[in-house]
């Protein structure tokens, strides 16, 4: 490197300093996304976990929890098919189905695209179920105020450990399928919080069944709070 | 694998740069990942030259430079190396830490050529 002006050396070649995020132009359209949901006084979760954790199931229960006091609208993340926005209609609520084809994981592109077609008039808490994938949906901001992510017992009480980037984004891990825990017979949500803590998280973590009810209270009273929080 | 979004983004970012400033061909692309940052630098390598391919950044040299994971202790205040899933304190264990450097996903620099001497 030449000592005088700190250029790169050939007298042709210029260096440039641009010290920008790599994801700068998604990090851009989040903002963006942001000012929407801002302006429809709208609480937007992202929900992450991996494929089959129970993030649909949990969803479904949420809406039914909630009716009469919040009301809910989920933009849904998937390779293929509509068949979870058809659940979440179902259940009650507006749904928007992204398919992604190949992609792992959503953009805040894609959310915006959704955006368009959902009515956030009346919406008080918006979901973001993302694609089921451990790794790839954690470095892309939707424009969200909270990350959940999704921990079923099935899977091992050691993911933090392994997927330390997704769990440190969790503002909130809920271990789910807790009715199966004396099934699985090794799952400690004790050990999974003590995981999260390596990550310096301070992230609340919640026990639930979306199947029995186990936990759901705490669970609504959260989303209930930080809504009234972002409102 | 995200990195093929994350290679399309900086080709995007990187070929905006080099026309804001007249130039054409692009040599040498520095970027800054912390382990932290959930993007693997070899997938980044392997990638980047199957977007980049017919731009004017196809043959440019991506160098990666890595950044050390530290932390410092909210409670007794001293800094320390630590590992991507274990953020603990090096000295007193407490895991009420703040991430100092390692979760960094920078466009650091790019190195262009002058359109006159192309």
């Amino acid at each position: 490197m030449c000592d005088v002006c700190g250029c790169a050396g050939g007298e042709d070649l210029v260096r440039v300093e641009v010290m920008h995020s790599l994801l700068h132009d998604n990090d851009h359209q989040a903002a963006h996304n942001r000012a929407h949901f801002a302006e429809a006084g709208v609480l937007v979760v992202n929900l992450m976990s991996s494929p089959g954790a129970g993030k649909t199931r949990l969803l479904e229960a949420t809406i039914q929890a909630l009716r009469g006091r919040l009301t809910i609208a989920v933009i849904e993340g998937d390779l293929e098919t509509e068949n979870d926005a058809r659940r979440i209609r179902a259940a009650g609520a507006q749904a928007v189905q992204i398919t992604t084809g190949t992609a792992c994981h959503l953009d805040a592109r894609m959310v915006h695209a959704a955006l368009h077609r959902i009515d956030l008039g009346p919406v008080d808490v918006l979901f973001i179920e993302n694609v089921g994938n451990l790794v790839c949906p954690a470095c892309f901001d939707l424009g969200q105020h909270r990350n959940v992510v999704l921990l079923s017992v099935t899977e091992g009480d050691d993911k933090p450990e392994k997927y330390p980037v997704m769990f440190r984004a969790a503002d909130l891990m809920t271990v789910t399928k807790l009715d199966l825990m004396d099934a699985v017979g090794d799952f400690s949500p004790a050990v999974a919080t003590r995981h999260l803590r390596a990550l310096a998280s301070a992230a609340p973590v919640l026990e639930i069944s979306a199947r029995s009810g186990a936990g759901m209270e705490a669970w609504i009273d959260w989303l209930v709070a930080e809504r009234a929080r972002c409102g | 694998m995200h990195e093929l979004s994350i290679c399309e983004a900086l080709l995007r970012q990187v070929l905006m740069v080099a026309a804001s400033r007249g130039l054409r061909r692009v040599e040498k692309i520095t970027l800054r990942i912390g382990p932290l940052a959930g993007i693997e630098p070899e997938l980044v390598r392997f990638a980047f030259p199957l977007v980049a391919a017919g731009t004017a950044c196809a043959g440019a040299t991506i160098r990666i430079e890595s950044v050390p994971v530290r932390v410092r202790c909210q409670l007794c205040r001293s800094e320390s190396d630590a590992r991507p899933n274990c953020l603990l304190c090096g000295t007193c264990g407490a895991w009420r830490v703040t991430i100092l450097s390692g979760d960094e996903m920078l466009l650091a620099s790019v190195e262009v050529r002058e359109p006159a001497d192309v």
